[in-house]
């Protein structure tokens, strides 16, 4: 039978528009030192290294082998994981499942991106199938527009509903001294910033960021050792949706929906909202903030504005969703799914600072990438049986 | 049902990448780029735990993730560890034959540069051969400031 | 380690152009293939890591194109960006973790589509290195010859494993090159880059491979007996060309220790029966041969002399013609693999090795094989 495996130690670099004292690898590296640190651990102590990132994003072929003196997988064994946006949570997977094996007790999971490094767009477009959707497709927006388009058709939500989640998001930035965006704003500055592809504004959209994040895994027979109050990994699912863009109906989120069906009865989710201490949910846009929430059954169809727009999901509501600020403070592709798992972990762990939710003992972190995959992954303080 | 298949010619689509890229250098390889195309010095890090010089530099050592290096100037002169002469011609090649890679181990580093090695003669090249940097007179901070290495 | 084996496999042919297939299509012929091989249903399939590289396909998140064609539908799926080693590998982890009884692997590249300097000098740095121009060819003749000339090992040694090769794929019917060729044969073929000519290379190949991993319980739903993973080990070297010695392999070391040990496997060229290693160059496989300790340091040349790794040797190695007759990068580890299998399984026909229980498989990643991935398979 697997090990039980839980989260020991988190490091990320703030946040930025363009790192331009470090590159690439230096990046990582900062990342990987605070993260060791975290654990009071050594890059002695790592029995193996998985990274990601998006390639076109930084143009480097075989990343893992390129990053070694910033990774510490120098004589160590490396592999990489990428998934498009999932990439960050299935990095944090794939480092799951190398300890749960028994093969490995103690795995370092990296994720980054230096997205200023290229044309964002440029490179989002080359996901699409070349032959049919790359010619009339743009980039990440155009597929986020058209599924919040949807949603407001199908159920009536409206701009401002959905701009609750941008001021949410970046008003708990603030407490986040690794935002990148760290912005106060209202309703009205949402509404009123530039349209992007209808719906989605200026400060609807989530930023691009230069970050990276690394997060260690233990066994059961390291974690307690390592650290006090470890997050150990209750349960992990991932599902994806289509090969053509036309393929699914976009007024829900089909693969969050589908991958909550599978996670929550092996956990005994009934009522997530409840059962739940926080959350930390890849929403790269305010509508996602509340078209994808009822994919998770935090409410009914229809039901997102309502809920989001109660303050429930604020901090200090009944299930603060993303403390850190979420994508839309910050959104460094490769990392941006890691970073929802440990920002997931500091909050288990304890360590989560001025955004920590008190006594979180629950958490339920997302990630999500073209082609609309999903992965969802529960943490949790108490050991599972 | 599958005679179509027979029937249909099979069609081709080209298609090209196109992102640019801009490389964050670092503030580490800033410092080497900046001192190679001002004052045609090669400067590498030391590790002292690993008593290693890095050529190129590095922000940390790789092997005991020291975080403290120091600059360590490196001559621009060397030997020739290995080599290879492309008999091809391919768009991604900076010269025109005939020339050469070649990893050169500079005198006072222990890793070695992989560059370009040209101005030799037929059957001059060997492992083990001594070879110095040419740079190119208008330098702009970038690897092939150093036009190539050529045999002392 | 709990048991974990192998209980279907599915290769395409492999070809210099498959004009007329998708990766979809591809990816698709081989899970059929693999699924009828086990005699399993896509139902029974737990979950799915797919293999490719977003440069060779010349798509962001390429994994993309292909998932649908393997039945990843409302299952679990991941993917890995290496070769075709390291995916089985991890295919095999998500089994042993207690969360899958199952695990489909597959993996797909189209080589033609791409241009192969291009794609592989992508994989040096961009700040140092990129632009000197370098690829997969003239980094590797570099390696080439710091091996030649800190062993003695000469032009000929390595043309023998291009003729050893490239006659057993006679014997494969999946091959893309099979030939008969003399030493005199490779070294008068066209030069690439000193000293690697052109049948020193491994040539480009499109091609699809899967393989389907099952715990105990669920082989027992499968046609055959499993193979089962014996032991495992994965480790790179160090990154830019001159930090490393390139006339060894001590990764492939470290790696080739840990599977070893987990086997049980002291003596390498007794207990193993086969070998199918990553010869994307002749010399390559010479120097795997010494760091997989089939021979000492400085050993390959004298090894291939030795005829130990032909068809009827002591260890026949690339019995169906390895990398150098087709080399479908990243699917050509999972090849490798799967060769292995078929050779336990006794399936391995024209090719088989007598009395195989017990099968090395091998795969690198990186330049001038950094990264190794070394797998024992066996009854």
């Amino acid at each position: 039978m697997g090990k039980r495996v839980a989260i020991v130690g988190t490091g990320q670099t703030k946040g930025s528009s363009g790192r331009k004292d470090v590159n690439g690898q230096e990046m990582i590296n900062e990342a990987v030192m605070k993260a060791l640190t975290d654990a009071e651990l050594t890059r002695d102590d790592i029995d193996a290294v998985i990274i990601g990132n998006m390639d076109h994003f930084e143009g480097i072929n075989y990343v893992d082998t390129w990053s070694v003196d910033g990774s510490g997988g120098y004589m160590k064994p490396i592999m990489k994981v990428t998934t498009g946006g999932t990439t960050g949570t299935t990095v944090a997977m794939a480092a799951y499942y190398h300890v749960a094996s028994g093969l490995f007790d103690k795995v370092l999971a990296i994720g980054w991106e230096k997205n200023s490094e290229s044309d964002t767009t440029g490179a989002i477009i080359t996901a699409f199938e070349p032959i049919v959707d790359r010619p009339t497709f743009a980039g990440a927006v155009g597929g986020l527009a058209l599924m919040a388009n949807r949603y407001m058709h199908e159920f009536g939500a409206t701009q401002e509903d959905a701009a609750y989640v941008a001021v949410r998001d970046r008003r708990h930035a603030l407490k986040n001294p690794n935002a990148h965006l760290q912005i106060d704003i209202t309703i009205e500055d949402v509404m009123k910033s530039p349209m992007i592809a209808w719906p989605i504004k200026y400060l609807d959209m989530c930023p691009r960021t230069d970050a990276a994040c690394a997060v260690i895994f233990a066994s059961e027979d390291y974690a307690e050792k390592i650290c006090p109050r470890p997050a150990w990994i209750l349960g992990i699912k991932n599902r994806h949706n289509f090969t053509f863009l036309g393929d699914c109906a976009l007024g829900t989120l089909l693969s969050l929906e589908d991958a909550a069906e599978a996670l929550y009865p092996r956990i005994g989710i009934t009522e997530p909202l409840k059962q739940f201490d926080v959350m930390e949910l890849y929403l790269p846009t305010s509508f996602a903030g509340v078209q994808w929430i009822e994919a998770l059954r935090l409410c009914p169809k229809g039901g997102g504005p309502e809920l989001v727009n109660s303050g429930a999901t604020d901090m200090g509501g009944q299930c603060p969703i993303n403390p850190s600020g979420g994508v839309l403070s910050s959104n460094p592709i490769g990392a941006t799914g890691l970073l929802r798992v440990a920002e997931g972990a500091l909050q288990i762990m304890g360590r989560a600072d001025k955004r920590q939710v008190p006594d979180a003992k629950m958490a339920l972190v997302s990630g999500f990438g073209g082609c609309n995959w999903s992965d969802l992954m529960a943490l949790g303080a108490k050991k599972p049986d | 049902m599958t005679d179509w298949i027979e029937q249909t010619e099979d069609m081709v689509y080209k298609g090209r990448i196109k992102v640019p890229y801009t490389w964050w250098v670092g503030e580490t390889g800033s410092h080497f780029f900046a001192t190679l195309r001002d004052e045609k010095k090669l400067m590498g890090t030391f590790c002292a735990k690993c008593d290693m010089v890095f050529m190129p530099p590095r922000k940390n050592c790789g092997r005991c993730f020291n975080q403290q290096m120091s600059w360590k100037e490196v001559a621009d002169e060397g030997t020739l560890l290995t080599y290879t002469v492309p008999a091809y011609e391919a768009d991604i090649h900076p010269m025109k034959p005939p020339f050469a890679f070649g990893i050169i181990k500079l005198d006072g580093a222990d890793t070695g540069l992989t560059h370009i090695v040209a101005g030799f003669g037929t059957g001059q090249l060997k492992t083990g051969l001594r070879v110095k940097a040419v740079f190119k007179e208008d330098r702009e901070g970038h690897i092939l400031d150093i036009r190539h290495f050529q045999p002392v | 380690m709990d048991k974990v084996g192998i209980v279907g496999v599915g290769q395409t042919k492999y070809e210099r152009r498959k004009v007329g297939e998708t990766f979809f299509d591809m990816i698709y012929e081989v899970t059929v293939k693999a699924l009828d091989d086990a005699g399993l249903t896509i139902d029974d399939i737990d979950n799915v890591v797919t293999v490719s590289n977003d440069f060779w396909d010349g798509r962001t998140i390429s994994s993309m194109a292909v998932q649908d064609a393997c039945g990843a539908r409302h299952k679990d799926i991941s993917t890995v960006e290496g070769d075709g080693v390291y995916g089985a590998f991890y295919g095999a982890m998500r089994v042993l973790s207690g969360s899958f009884g199952t695990t489909l692997v597959v993996a797909h590249n189209k080589c033609s589509q791409s241009r192969m300097n291009q794609i592989t000098n992508a994989m040096f740095d961009p700040i140092y290195t990129r632009a000197l121009g370098l690829d997969a060819v003239t980094s590797s003749a570099m390696q080439a010859r710091a091996y030649m000339d800190a062993f003695g090992v000469t032009a000929g040694q390595l043309a023998k494993v291009s003729v050893k090769n490239h006659r057993n794929a006679k014997n494969n019917p999946l091959a893309q090159i099979a030939l008969d060729l003399t030493v005199e044969d490779v070294l008068k073929s066209r030069m690439l880059a000193d000293p690697l000519h052109l049948l020193d290379a491994s040539p480009i190949t499109d091609g699809a491979a899967a393989v389907i991993w099952a715990n105990e319980t669920a082989a027992g739903k499968a046609k055959k007996q499993p193979v089962w993973l014996k032991g495992v080990g994965h480790m790179s070297d160090a990154y830019h060309l001159g930090d490393r010695d390139l006339a060894r392999s001590p990764a492939l070391v470290g790696a080739a220790g840990k599977a070893y040990a987990m086997a049980g496997i002291a003596d390498p060229l007794k207990q193993l029966d086969v070998a199918e290693v990553s010869d994307v160059f002749s010399y390559m496989e010479l120097m795997w041969y010494e760091g997989l300790g089939f021979c000492p340091e400085g050993g390959g040349g004298g090894l291939i002399d030795s005829g130990a790794t032909e068809m009827g040797g002591d260890l026949p190695v690339n019995p169906s013609g390895g990398c150098l007759s087709a080399n479908p990068v990243l699917v050509a580890g999972l090849a490798r693999l799967i060769e292995c299998v078929l050779q336990v399984r006794g399936e391995a026909d024209a090719r088989q090795v007598q009395g195989c229980s017990t099968a090395l498989a091998h795969g690198i990643d990186g330049p001038c094989g950094q990264s190794h991935c070394v797998m024992v398979i066996g009854k």
